[in-house]
């Protein structure tokens, strides 16, 4: 088998009409930057999922992180990519240029120099992210405590991928096969997705981010589709194993503990969410106190349908009119793995 | 925001180490992987996630010969 079959044999699918979901942003990215639409027949549509985090966190949360930014001796750490999403009442980006105290971070394993140097200041840690960021955050805490730091804070936003897609599967019935995350299931393992594949008889494929992964792993669905399968394949083993990183696991589990979480645009999932364990809340900075119902940013905004792959960016009435990546009006345009952003970015190139 | 690069360990210090990207040296949380100096990691925000098993374009030749038998 070669490049050249694959493309011919997933171009010759002569079956009924179908949606595979892309669960993560970056295999969004690798999608469009390579053009894999153009191998696909009319009749297969790939969707884009809910793996980018900054585009589920509410907006509740960004109002959160404002307000400890404006804190006397407070100063907010976050990724560059949350800079620009919109808080109910404004982004990080447009506090900072109003005097908030918010810095990008590369790492959070920065602050254990920042924290050390000004034990006068408190550091708030925007966390966000999925399984891949959450040993991470895990890790710094481990330090915390080694070292007797006490001068930082986790504002946490932390999501669980298989509950989410527990989600979509139970709602979203004609999404028929997925392309399971790959630098997620580095850390879940690709064993995580046999209980959604047998329970709602859809098969998943764990992909890497070259263009070769994701043709492989469509052909492998398509495959499985043909013949009634529903499996779960892992077609990214130099770097994920059937079992996860347990290092990783473990140390997760060792300080944050599963509970329902609010999802931009969907709502509140069950066990969706990862919270510090009740004896390291002292390290909390009120995670748990956002309003679990988020007010509506923006009544024309249709991320959350972007999100759970209900429409495209497209069929939503402001994108690239008035929610563009420079003036974006919600998440989805913002991050760089968001599924407007990528859109805006690459779509024009597809059409032709 | 899960992007995670490819690099070298080229020294460890307890939980940290040394991580060479293509000539950028990186300093890496490595607590959560058993890597040795040599070895090749995947890092994912200033923390290597896993040790890469191969190369890439080993596993996608790997994957072309075997696609046939995994359906």
């Amino acid at each position: 088998m070669n490049l050249e079959t694959i493309i011919k044999k997933i171009g010759d699918y002569q079956g009924s009409k179908l949606k595979i979901m892309e669960v993560c942003g970056t295999h969004t990215v690798t999608i469009f930057k390579n053009g894999i639409r153009s191998f696909l027949p009319s009749t297969i549509e790939l969707i884009s999922g809910p793996g980018c985090p900054v585009c589920v966190t509410p907006p509740s949360y960004i109002d959160k992180a404002i307000e400890w930014s404006l804190k006397p001796n407070c100063i907010l750490l976050t990724f560059g990519d949350m800079m620009k999403v919109p808080g109910i009442q404004k982004s990080l980006s447009e506090a900072k240029a109003e005097g908030a105290r918010v810095e990008i971070m590369y790492s959070p394993q920065e602050v254990l120099k920042k924290a050390r140097q000004n034990p006068g200041i408190t550091y708030i840690i925007a966390s966000v992210g999925f399984e891949t960021t959450i040993p991470i955050y895990s890790l710094l805490l481990e330090q915390l405590l080694e070292n007797n730091i006490s001068n930082v804070k986790f504002l946490t936003a932390l999501r669980r991928i298989i509950p989410a897609l527990d989600y979509i599967c139970a709602t979203e019935s004609e999404i028929v096969a997925f392309l399971a995350p790959g630098h997620a299931s580095t850390i879940l393992g690709s064993n995580a997705y046999q209980e959604l594949a047998a329970k709602y008889h859809k098969p998943f494929a764990v992909a890497g981010f070259e263009a070769e992964h994701i043709l492989i792993a469509i052909y492998d669905l398509l495959r499985q589709i043909e013949t009634g399968k529903y499996e779960v394949h892992n077609l990214y083993p130099s770097v994920v194993q059937p079992e996860g990183n347990i290092a990783a696991l473990k140390i997760i589990n060792k300080y944050f503990i599963p509970d329902s979480a609010n999802w931009r645009g969907i709502g509140d999932i069950p066990e969706s969410g990862f919270y510090l364990r009740d004896e390291y809340l002292k390290y909390d900075a009120g995670s748990r106190e956002l309003p679990a119902e988020d007010k509506q940013l923006n009544s024309k905004c249709r991320c959350g349908e972007v999100i759970i792959g209900k429409i495209n960016p497209e069929q939503c009435p402001m994108f690239g009119k008035i929610c563009t990546p420079i003036k974006p009006k919600g998440p989805c345009m913002v991050s760089t793995e968001g599924t407007c952003g990528i859109w805006y970015r690459f779509s024009q190139r597809e059409k032709k | 925001m899960c992007v995670a690069l490819p690099g070298k360990v080229i020294a460890t210090d307890g939980l940290f180490g040394k991580v060479d990207f293509q000539g950028n040296i990186v300093d890496v949380n490595l607590g959560i992987v058993d890597a040795k100096i040599g070895d090749y990691v995947l890092v994912h925000a200033g923390c290597a996630i896993e040790v890469l098993k191969k190369d890439k374009a080993q596993e996608i030749i790997d994957l072309f010969q075997e696609l046939e038998s995994m359906v």
